[in-house]
């Protein structure tokens, strides 16, 4: 009798592995958390995209909460989420731009088409702020608390439901 | 008017198709069940008929694609009017849709197949499988036809031309790699019925195993060709030669062989001596369950990207139930229907049997372990436990020892007897063959190379230590014949399929451990007039051009090749293309093949200075890889050659049970 | 077999996958073992953009960065490891082809040593059962008898 019981652990543990598998499938593979969470944000020394002459620091995003989002004129998904930064922007959170892998002429004439929200751009030609980001593809946001520490990493495209269900709570959380 | 409604005739085709695996799912099992002979008698014909719609239906989809009708979704996104017809016919199954289809149609091949050549068998045995066949082809038909419909229509906006096929597909691998592949997933299916079969009706005797094993060993043949012409598509088509990934697809494809050798191997035991019943059986049921989960993974979305799941959230969950219910409903059965206690046949250390249940054993670790390393990052995904992969390096490191192990068992398996053998005899046989496997492995890379390389020869060493045996093994058994010849000719061709299966690991084996550890390449600039030197060859670039092939532009580089030691030249052509439809680049690899090494030349970017930089690989023993997997698929398939399989009828039940003793002690596999 | 994750990919997912062989760049390298090391190192580490390549065949932007850096690095005089943390602090331990040997990974690598441990055990248990059975059938003597019978049977 036991042999059968024992046998029945069988059909039982694949059940328990297809109930693993279901739980899977409402999981996004691509979908992963910055390596940098929870930690300061990266050293840098770069010049702004719309003054050559000015050079600006880590130091820039420390004092407030502050609104990462790296983009470039050659990503489409940028373009599309211009609309919910300006809204951001609009509710008073701070924005910074990471320019990336850009030339400053298209940086300059996309902000001018699709707006600005950012108080200001870092211009990052060669993307080495990026990488030092763990950014691997335009649209990226970080959310970067006073004391300059990276609290949240959105991937990709924020649509206009992210912003009132996952970017302006988190804000509300680390202000 | 008949010509537009052909889509419609392939729908309706398959409605009927999946009405009659309904009946074919119901009344063989409830004949078999009430003894009902009539009832039971539905099951051939069922099989035949749905066999030849989804024949139809297959047919009317790929008439679709031959002539371009863009109204059909499935045609108009996956081919276009220049394509080939060739490639038109291949395009059929080069997408979701229509490679379901491909699958629920040789599923119904091997399930009329199964029902053709099963008429020597107890008539409520036949009626299970066939029960069994159409329960797996009534869940794929389902599928079809509620989430992935080939013949759905995009009407009324019909596209003047269809978005093309992707252009890695356009391809004689796309032709022959799936079928191949799919032949063998579903080949297990027969297999896995024959298992339910037979613990439905508790007959789990010895001549069940009789009947699966011609099965099995086609079905393993099929994976075999179609994992390795996988594996040879990857590497001239992608460009940077790699042959294997360990990708979750292609372990997908690696989990149901690795069962799959255990269960033939298993098979024999079963058959020969009545032991491991409950085991052969198991294996069946996971050989076909891994099939299953392999279609799972791979469709689903959970382990490529979410797109393709959140497109269609509908279709990795009906894969997922019919997954959960085929292998849980199969391992109830299984549950409840074992035999309580096998019969306990005695055997010692040294016997086959004792090296059969190793092999199983070592075989068993290497599924889990590539199944463990294939979920781990979802399993610590699912606990929060963070992100991690898992790759090549953890698989090479517990891959190859876990082989070199099986290869030191299966050297001694064809020499050992059943039951049990003397140390003495077996050392007798083997001290030559090992020793000279040891010297010739050491020897080998020095000769080769001028160097030792100590991977190198523990490959050698291990596929000699496979070869060697066999062949003293061949001269005893061929001593007291009338002449080498006419004993030869007397072993039966099942110990030859064993042979040559055996042989194709070995010629694996050389091939993985010369390629991994002799291959070089250089990426380097090139111009015409440039030359370099790549393991013993000349590459002089002698003209660079651009061309206009039929869909796409093309830079070419001609390259002239001198073999240094023997003054012999070729021309290779390598070319980097870009696809207009797509607007993909595609890089055309050239490749000189041969038996001992290939040429393998790669166009990289364009410098910008009339130059371009180029990846030159040298890949010793490469093709022995793919051969030793032919020679592998050869000898499964000679296995059921054999004329005893042909001897299905079956008298009476008292043989039946009792294992056969009166085989010739060489025909083993 | 890789081709057809790329095909699922370009199939279901309808995104652009170029496939194009990836990462035939020139490096110059005075060294060769620099150069094996660089193979290995782009070898081991996968792309944080795509389907499932190491950055060493990916021709996506990302794996150019990935790969120009640790070339940097080598020519600083870094050794792999340093290199390797360097870009798990940046991208995370997903980028690690060879996942660590950590809490969370003890499984991984465990199970199959256990299963090798286990299968073992296994294996003496049964043979031991089986012989058994065997031991009480025929004596030694019987035994040698019983191959001699055989030997001659076989040799006629």
């Amino acid at each position: 009798m036991s042999r059968r019981l024992l046998l029945l652990l069988l059909p039982v543990s694949f059940l328990l592995v297809a109930l693993f598998l279901y739980q899977r499938l409402q999981h996004d593979p691509a979908q992963r958390d910055s390596a940098l969470m929870a930690r300061e944000f990266p050293a840098f020394e770069a010049t702004t995209l719309r003054d050559e002459q000015q050079t600006v620091d880590q130091s820039l995003l420390k004092g407030e909460v502050t609104l990462v989002n790296v983009w470039g004129e050659w990503c489409p998904a940028c373009k599309q989420e211009m609309p919910q930064l300006l809204e951001l922007a609009d509710q008073g959170i701070r924005m910074v731009g990471v320019n990336y892998r850009d030339t400053r002429e298209k940086g300059m004439s996309f902000l001018n088409q699709y707006g600005d929200p950012f108080e200001m751009n870092i211009f990052d030609p060669e993307g080495s702020l990026g990488f030092d980001l763990g950014v691997y593809g335009a649209p990226e946001t970080f959310l970067v608390d006073a004391e300059g520490i990276i609290r949240y990493h959105h991937k990709g495209y924020i649509s206009p439901q992210d912003v009132s269900e996952r970017i302006l709570p988190e804000v509300a959380k680390w202000r | 008017m008949l010509v537009k409604m052909i889509p419609e005739l392939g729908h309706f085709a398959l409605i009927i198709a999946v009405l009659m695996a309904a009946v074919q799912a119901v009344m063989p099992l409830a004949g078999a069940t009430t003894r009902r002979p009539l009832w039971m008698a539905y099951g051939h014909p069922m099989a035949v008929g749905q066999f030849l719609f989804i024949a139809l239906a297959y047919v009317c989809l790929t008439t679709s694609y031959l002539l371009d009708d863009f109204s059909v979704t499935n045609v108009a996104n996956n081919s276009n009017s220049l394509l080939p017809w060739y490639y038109k016919m291949s395009a059929v199954w080069g997408n979701h849709e229509g490679s379901v289809l491909l699958w629920s149609f040789m599923l119904a091949g091997w399930g009329y197949a199964a029902s053709r050549f099963s008429c020597g068998l107890p008539r409520d045995m036949v009626a299970r499988v066939q029960g069994v066949m159409g329960l797996v082809s009534l869940g794929f038909l389902l599928f079809i036809l509620l989430t992935s419909n080939p013949f759905e229509r995009l009407l009324p906006n019909v596209p003047h031309d269809g978005a093309d096929l992707n252009p890695l597909l356009q391809d004689i691998g796309l032709i022959v790699h799936p079928p191949m592949l799919y032949m063998g997933y579903v080949g297990f299916s027969v297999v896995f019925a024959f298992a339910i079969a037979a613990l439905l009706g508790g007959r789990l005797d010895a001549a069940w195993t009789r009947w699966a094993r011609p099965w099995s060993n086609i079905a393993w043949a099929f994976l075999t060709v179609g994992i390795a012409l996988g594996s040879w598509w990857a590497y001239y088509e992608l460009g940077w030669g790699g042959w294997w990934f360990w990708d979750p697809v292609e372990n997908a494809s690696l989990l149901p062989w690795l069962t799959g050798t255990a269960l033939i191997h298993s098979l024999a035991v079963t058959e020969k001596r009545g032991s491991f019943k409950s085991w052969t059986v198991l294996l069946a049921i996971f050989t076909f369950s891994l099939s299953l989960l392999g279609t799972f993974l791979v469709r689903s979305g959970v382990l490529t990207s979410v797109h393709a799941f959140a497109n269609d959230p509908s279709r990795g969950l009906f894969i997922l139930v019919l997954l959960a219910v085929t292998v849980t409903l199969s391992l109830l059965v299984f549950a409840l229907r074992a035999p309580r206690v096998s019969h306990q046949v005695s055997f010692s250390w040294l016997s086959r049997d004792a090296l059969l249940l190793i092999n199983n054993i070592v075989l068993v670790i290497m599924t889990v372990t590539i199944l463990l390393g294939t979920l781990y990052p979802l399993i610590l995904d699912s606990l929060n436990l963070g992100k991690i992969s898992v790759g090549p390096p953890y698989f090479n490191a517990l891959f190859v020892p876990l082989t070199v192990v099986m290869c030191i068992f299966m050297g001694l398996g064809p020499m050992a007897r059943w039951k049990s053998m003397e140390a003495r005899e077996l050392k007798r046989k083997l001290w030559l063959a090992g020793a000279a496997a040891l010297v010739l492995g050491v020897l080998l890379p020095f000769i080769y190379t001028g160097e030792w390389n100590l991977w190198a020869s523990l490959g050698i060493v291990t596929a000699l230590w496979i070869v060697l045996p066999m062949g003293r093994d061949l001269i005893d058994k061929t001593r007291h014949a009338r002449s080498r010849l006419a004993g030869l000719r007397k072993l039966s061709l099942a110990y030859w399929g064993m042979v040559l299966g055996h042989m194709g690991i070995a010629v694996t084996i050389v091939g993985v451990a010369v390629v991994s550890n002799y291959a070089s390449e250089r990426t380097v600039r090139m111009a015409p007039g440039t030359t370099v030197e790549v393991a013993g060859y000349q590459f002089t670039m002698t003209e660079l051009t651009s061309r206009r092939g039929a869909n796409f532009l093309a830079d070419t580089a001609v390259l002239e090749v001198q073999n240094i030691d023997s003054a012999r030249g070729f021309l290779m052509r390598p070319e980097k293309r870009f696809y207009l439809a797509t607007g993909m680049p595609m890089t055309q690899v050239a490749l000189r093949p041969g038996l001992f090494r290939d040429l393998y030349v790669a166009m990289g970017e364009d410098l910008n200075d009339g130059s371009w930089a180029m990846r030159i690989q040298y890949k010793p023993f490469v093709r022995w890889l793919w051969l030793g997997g032919l020679l592998m698929a050869l000898g499964g398939v000679l296995a059921i050659v054999d004329k005893r399989y042909r001897r299905v009828k079956v008298t009476n039940k008292a043989s039946a049970a009792t294992p056969s003793q009166s085989e010739p002690q060489e025909a083993t596999l | 077999m890789a081709l057809i994750r790329i095909v699922t990919a370009a199939i279901l997912l309808a995104l652009t996958l170029s496939a194009a062989a990836g990462g035939i760049e020139l490096r110059e390298f005075d060294d060769p073992v620099l150069a094996q090391r660089y193979h290995d190192l782009t070898a081991s580490m996968r792309c944080p953009l795509c389907e499932n390549q190491a950055i060493g065949d990916s021709d996506s932007p990302i794996s150019g960065d990935m790969r120009e850096r640790v070339y940097q690095m080598l020519q600083d005089g870094r050794s792999d490891s340093e290199i390797v943390s360097h870009m798990v602090e940046r991208f995370g331990d997903y980028i690690l082809y060879n996942p660590r040997l950590e809490k969370r990974t003890y499984l991984l690598w465990g199970l199959p040593v256990g299963l090798g441990i286990l299968g073992f055990v296994l294996l003496m248990l049964i043979i031991r059962t089986r012989r058994k059975s065997s031991a009480k059938a025929l004596s030694a003597e019987e035994r040698a008898r019983l191959d001699a019978l055989i030997q001659r049977r076989r040799s006629s």
